[in-house]
């Protein structure tokens, strides 16, 4: 028999490395023939660590596994039992394109990629000019799932554009974002999607040569994409003639250190040239002057890993799925304090409301929910009153929002909304490049201004409205520009949070 | 005559040989310093002039990147490291909490070391495990759902 068990990070911070070895020891004093398989993650992570036993072509799961559980898990008789994991609720509803293979397979084995449709995108790439590739791209609707939305044909066709001998295709595999993880995910659960989309870009492109560039605070993507890389470049994925086309392209994984203004992406450029992590004024555009003043395309993981599909199914078959502008599937992170915390990869267009209480069962602690933040640390706090949003790029950005990477952190309602607009502004203060003044300046004062709003002075409410909107105006990157989206949408939209003291003081 | 292990010499000469092997690559500078705190657990400033000649950079520049980065340290961390997370996703189920009766187990702020020198306490801005948090990372190893039992459970073991 085969058991999977996940060697995601997730599911490793949860046991699985202990679950993992109780299942050699007991199939061991057994005598059982069993194959272990260190797969990906399901995404259901309040089931990890989720085994999956095969018997007779049938996997049956079981979750979440203790060692302790392991006896009956083998044996048959295990109360954890789930019955086939593509029948559960979860995972039932979803649309998996771009995670298809994510947990299904043995991450670092080329042969099950293959079996599972893996390579069909680049063989038909590279059947195909340039200007074709970037067209199917530009087709599918497909747009920057990093968080800026950018449609990723015309960054392709830039590039493609640009005169130049040397050309790169850099991956941002800098996930900083609080409650974002579907880029470690597919990482560490499908590592050779993320090659053959680097590959396909690489080739429509005419760039050779390619960087990961991976955080530091990943260790288990960085073990997983490095060991992908060696195995793609020894089966002739990567090299000097790809799959035998004669096209040259090869790539490299770099680890970043820990600086979270590194995800923007001219400051990432920077840090891989081996400088300090300074964002760069733009224009000029990385698609021309990116890498070592290089025409460089810079996507994010999602974005590059939804490429194989959009190139082996068509550009008609993926934007069918979505709303509006908004194409194809998208990764949702149901995170923070929620009952069924995930990654759920769905068409664009389930209201924010349908996610956060349908999919992911309402609050982890049973209180109600008070707030969701889409996007990360710069992204907006959206009340329930705003749960009928759907989730699209154009709709969030009508509420004073923005969908970022997708993630979703759940708040319930013991959370201080003051403290979590000053939270913004200290990180902010924390990671600034320290290039442009409204950031470096404006978030040390942001924080100063909430203290004093927090000691009843109302009067300096004014004075940060004031603040974000010289932060939004006049920032070179995201990191200052967008720090007012969760600092604003927390005044605008829970007061009451910020005047408890100003009440007291008046009494 | 080969100079004692740690000694200044010693450090210059193992940067070099680091260097030798990195130099070949396209902006190697973050790729050298990632293996000289692998070996030494921190970047030791004697490596620092040899870094600037090699790559024919100024001492300032190699001082002004090493130091843009969290993760390079100019001093050793104690022989086990905690980190907890305290992002958002980790903040909607308590890292606050966490966060204040680790520092007062360890008698520490964030980013220094407990009074008996066994452990450096340091705060991480996501690992990734947000749908299982409070998070945290022990001696490289990935802890989820970290509640107070769990948090005193890994501070007696680091110590012990």
């Amino acid at each position: 028999m085969k058991v999977y068990v996940p060697r995601d990070a997730a599911a490793r911070a949860l046991g699985a490395d202990e679950v993992a070895a109780a299942v050699l020891r007991e199939a061991k004093a057994r005598g059982l023939d069993v194959t272990l398989v260190r797969n990906g993650s399901r995404g259901m992570v309040w089931l990890e660590p989720l085994v999956e036993v095969e018997t007779g072509g049938k996997r049956t799961g079981f979750g979440p596994v203790t060692a302790a559980d392991v006896a009956g898990v083998l044996d048959g008789t295990s109360k954890k039992a789930l019955g086939p994991v593509e029948e559960l609720p979860f995972f039932k509803g979803q649309t998996r394109l771009t995670f298809a293979r994510v947990g299904l397979i043995d991450p670092l084995s080329l042969a099950e990629y293959q079996a599972h449709g893996g390579l069909e995108g680049l063989r038909k790439a590279l059947g195909l000019t340039g200007e074709a590739v970037v067209k199917e791209v530009t087709d599918s609707g497909l747009r920057g799932r990093g968080g800026a939305g950018f449609p990723t044909g015309i960054k392709w066709e830039t590039v493609r554009k640009a005169p130049g001998p040397q050309k790169y295709v850099v991956c941002n595999a800098d996930e900083g974002d609080s409650g974002t993880f579907a880029d470690r995910m597919l990482m560490e659960g499908d590592p050779f999607c993320l090659i053959e989309g680097m590959a396909i870009s690489g080739i429509a492109v005419e760039a050779s040569k390619g960087y990961i560039y991976i955080r530091s605070e990943y260790p288990d993507a960085i073990e997983v994409m490095s060991a992908a890389c060696d195995i793609a470049r020894k089966e002739g994925v990567l090299g000097a003639s790809v799959l035998g086309s004669g096209k040259a392209f090869d790539m490299e994984v770099r680890v970043g250190a820990g600086a979270y203004v590194c995800g923007e992406e001219t400051s990432l450029l920077n840090s891989l040239e081996g400088k300090r992590g300074i964002v760069r004024a733009k224009p000029p555009l990385p698609a021309l002057q990116g890498l070592f003043g290089k025409p460089t395309v810079v996507n994010n993981v999602i974005s590059i890993a939804s490429v194989p599909v959009v190139m082996a199914k068509g550009a008609a078959f993926y934007k069918d799925f979505g709303l509006g502008r908004s194409r194809g599937t998208i990764p949702l992170q149901i995170a923070g304090n929620v009952k069924y915390g995930g990654l759920y990869e769905t068409a664009f267009g389930l209201t924010l409301g349908e996610i956060v209480e349908k999919i992911g069962g309402g609050t982890h602690s049973g209180r109600p929910v008070k707030a969701v933040q889409v996007g990360g640390p710069l992204g907006a706090y959206l009340p329930v009153a705003q749960f009928d949003t759907p989730f699209g790029y154009e709709e969030f950005d009508a509420k004073g929002a923005l969908i970022g990477h997708a993630g979703l952190v759940v708040f319930d309602d013991s959370a201080d909304m003051r403290k979590m607009a000053r939270f913004a502004m200290e990180f902010c203060a924390i990671e600034s490049c320290g290039k442009c003044t409204p950031c470096r300046i404006g978030a040390v004062r942001g924080v100063e201004t909430i203290d004093r709003i927090g000691r009843g002075d109302v009067v300096a409410i004014p004075l940060l409205t004031d603040l974000c909107e010289t932060m939004k105006d006049g920032s070179l990157c995201a990191l200052g520009g967008f720090t007012p989206f969760p600092v604003m949408s927390a005044l605008r939209h829970f007061p009451e949070d910020f005047t408890a003291n100003a009440k007291e003081a008046a009494e | 005559m080969t100079a004692a292990p740690g000694t200044d010499d010693a450090i210059a000469r193992r940067t070099d040989e680091i260097i030798s092997g990195l130099i070949g690559l396209e902006g190697p500078l973050l790729l050298i310093f990632h293996a000289l705190q692998a070996e030494y657990g921190h970047v030791p400033a004697a490596a620092l002039p040899r870094i600037a000649e090699r790559l024919n950079i100024s001492r300032a520049e190699v001082h002004g990147v090493m130091s843009f980065y969290h993760d390079f340290r100019s001093h050793p961390a104690a022989a086990h490291v905690v980190k907890l997370c305290r992002a958002e996703a980790c903040q909607s189920l308590g890292a606050d909490q966490l966060a204040e009766r680790a520092q007062e187990k360890l008698g520490t702020g964030f980013h220094g070391t407990s009074a008996d020198g066994k452990v450096t306490l340091e705060a991480v801005y996501c690992l990734g495990l947000c749908a299982c948090g409070p998070a945290a990372m022990v001696d490289g190893k990935v802890v989820g759902r970290v509640d107070e039992a769990r948090l005193d459970q890994i501070l007696k073991e680091v110590r012990a």
